[in-house]
């Protein structure tokens, strides 16, 4: 919103227009954050504070590290997260490069079948997959991939792809003609058009698929609950589950362990979104 | 470096023929400008040349091999685009040096030859930049020297100086001639421009919607035009056409009758001719004198252009239409004056009805 405003001339109009644009993004962050800040604060805190004054910081009596022990301790804290980061990386990572293959192909190619497979992508972002589970479950049964991460993998892929190339597409057709053109002069494969000049020049529009194919799968449950429950392929949104019992939770454990499920993925998001802002700017300025 | 031979080339896109049959032999060395209107097809022609597009029927011969089909890099062609189609991501170098690394050149190799092109081309202190750090005209010389480093058989332009503001374009014409004549290079190079085709090239196409007009060194078409249309595209400003019957016919004199009534004598061979055929009379407005002696018209300035060295009259002849004419800087012109001029019958045109043109007389001068 920075930049936005930035350019605009401060004209009285201009600075009413832009203080509304602001307070409703503000009212939009505050909304956003707070039950992420809810979450964390409580993490900190005693059992009793939490259930006497959810909203409260926690002081010097009811500050407690009491769940982060419980998670890193007596939990396999660290396989869940090694899971989760293996899962999402893989399942970002290939949606990242199918979904730029296939958006080349797409826009750059005529070939029969052209319109329909392009069709059968947009099919993907109207149906949610979760609409097949019960197939894909058996499915991977018949593979012999329940319980591995495997199976995660390739259904986030599935679930990614078609918004994935969807808007890399966009972001192709937007890439100058000549530029393939020169290359095919200068005898470059086309395998090499592909990964020496269109990537590198889809940079900032894969960091957007990437935030946008990220974070549902980082913080899924429906599939690692029904095609990965077992102790070795959790994933961190599973594995909390554990201190969620069916008469008494564990809400120190519960909330400590969110809080450190968020800090991957902030990681992973701040590296994306740095990309996505330079490619954003880069375009502006030229 | 290359000869080119196009032997009745047609492409059609759909239901749609854009280039009928062209027949073209380009010589080794050549500087060959194609012009034509935006939708003739002599950017499509330069396409199929490179092989970025599929010719329709037709063969086409690079050093008398025929090449239909083959990639643009096993025809051995580079080309210069006019949006420059650098890779954005690539510095100087890295562009310029992309296509050898990609042929697995060695590295002093591919060095040596990028050093070489860039320092003919007064670009070898940029090297480092990337291209949106570079003016229009630096980027069109990283371009062409992108192409010159492959050392291909020939070299094809797509109005290479289009997107540069004109004094940069007049520079780099002039810088495009020079190199032209170092490397001795086939060129094909597409144009709009009559100054640019004028200029550069040894050998002029003019196109028209998807044909061979006319082919031509510069001063044969500016001197005899084949056709109406090619006379209006050589030259500026435009030839003035007026409306005409030939009063009698002759081999070395033709009497021509305007509109009004007025009778001029032309020196063209209209022996094929009869009196009392429709044609169409062409002044170039650089032939039409002040003040004169012969073939004399009367008219009244609407529009005095002033340009310094020379400058633009406008002006209406009753009954016929408005001419332009050219004439030398040095005059008290302005709008309202009467005006009477004259025309050398050696200096006029003449167009048959279906705008072919009649023989001219060749004078010494422009005998080629």
């Amino acid at each position: 919103m920075k930049i936005v405003t930035g350019f605009l001339p401060s004209s009285p109009l201009n600075v009413s227009k832009s203080v509304t644009v602001h307070a409703i993004l503000m009212a939009y962050t505050v909304i956003a954050l707070f039950p992420i800040i809810v979450v964390i604060i409580n993490a900190f805190k005693t059992r009793k504070a939490i259930f006497n004054d959810p909203l409260g910081l926690p002081d010097s009596d009811s500050f407690t590290l009491a769940g982060f022990q419980e998670v890193l301790l007596r939990s396999d804290f660290g396989l869940y997260s090694w899971n989760s980061l293996v899962v999402t990386l893989l399942a970002v990572g290939l949606v990242l490069l199918l979904g730029a293959m296939a958006a080349w192909a797409l826009t750059e190619y005529k070939f029969r079948g052209n319109f329909l497979i392009a069709f059968l992508f947009a099919m993907g972002i109207m149906i949610p997959i979760r609409l097949g589970t019960v197939s894909i479950l058996s499915l991977m049964v018949e593979l012999d991939l329940a319980n591995t991460l495997t199976a995660l993998v390739l259904v986030y892929i599935a679930q990614g792809l078609p918004l994935a190339v969807y808007i890399l597409s966009e972001f192709v057709r937007t890439i100058p003609k000549e530029l393939t053109e020169a290359a095919r002069c200068d005898a470059v494969s086309e395998y090499k058009i592909f990964f020496c000049i269109i990537l590198p020049l889809l940079k900032p529009a894969m960091a957007t698929v990437a935030v946008f194919t990220m974070i549902p799968i980082w913080n899924d449950l429906w599939f690692p609950l029904i095609l990965a429950p077992g102790e070795e392929t959790r994933t961190i949104t599973l594995g909390v589950q554990q201190f969620v019992g069916q008469y008494v939770t564990n809400w120190n454990s519960v909330l400590s362990a969110l809080t450190l499920a968020i800090v991957p993925v902030l990681i992973l998001y701040t590296i994306f979104s740095r990309q996505l802002i330079r490619g954003l700017t880069s375009g502006a300025v030229k | 470096m290359a000869s080119v031979k196009l032997n009745n080339i047609k492409k059609r896109f759909g239901d749609v023929d854009v280039l009928h049959g062209i027949d073209l032999d380009i010589k080794d060395g050549e500087f060959v400008v194609l012009i034509g209107e935006s939708g003739c097809g002599k950017s499509t022609l330069l396409r199929l040349l490179s092989g970025l597009e599929e010719i329709t029927a037709g063969d086409l011969y690079i050093d008398d091999e025929r090449v239909n089909g083959r990639s643009p890099a096993k025809r051995g062609i580079a080309m210069v685009f006019q949006s420059y189609a650098l890779y954005p991501h690539m510095n100087v170098f890295k562009n310029m040096a992309f296509g050898l690394k990609i042929a697995g050149k060695d590295k002093t190799f591919v060095n040596n030859k990028v050093v070489e092109a860039a320092k003919k081309l007064k670009i070898d202190h940029l090297l480092e930049r990337l291209p949106r750090e570079l003016s229009g005209g630096q980027r069109q010389r990283v371009a062409i020297g992108r192409a010159i480093v492959r050392d291909p058989k020939v070299f094809l332009f797509d109005e290479p100086l289009s997107n540069l503001d004109a004094s940069l374009r007049v520079q780099t014409r002039v810088e495009l001639g020079k190199l032209h004549q170092e490397l001795k290079a086939t060129v094909i190079y597409v144009t709009h421009d009559q100054v640019e085709a004028m200029t550069l090239g040894d050998k002029i196409v003019v196109m028209n919607q998807g044909r061979v007009e006319q082919v031509g060194s510069p001063l044969h078409l500016y001197h005899h035009p084949q056709t109406q249309f090619v006379a209006g595209f050589i030259g500026s400003p435009k030839m003035n056409f007026l409306n005409a019957k030939i009063s009698s016919v002759g081999k070395e004199n033709t009497q021509i009758m305007l509109e009004s009534g007025r009778v001029i004598s032309a020196s063209i061979d209209s022996s094929n001719s009869k009196a009392g055929d429709r044609v169409q009379i062409g002044l170039r407005p650089e032939h039409m004198s002040l003040p004169c002696k012969e073939n004399k018209i009367e008219g009244k300035v609407t529009l005095v252009e002033h340009l310094g060295e020379l400058s633009y009259l406008y002006v209406d002849i009753p009954k016929e239409g408005e001419l332009v004419l050219k004439i030398d800087g040095d005059n008290q012109y302005k709008a309202g004056d009467q005006v009477v001029f004259g025309i050398q019958p050696n200096n006029l045109y003449l167009f048959d009805s279906k705008g072919n043109a009649l023989t001219r007389l060749t004078t010494s001068l422009e005998a080629e």
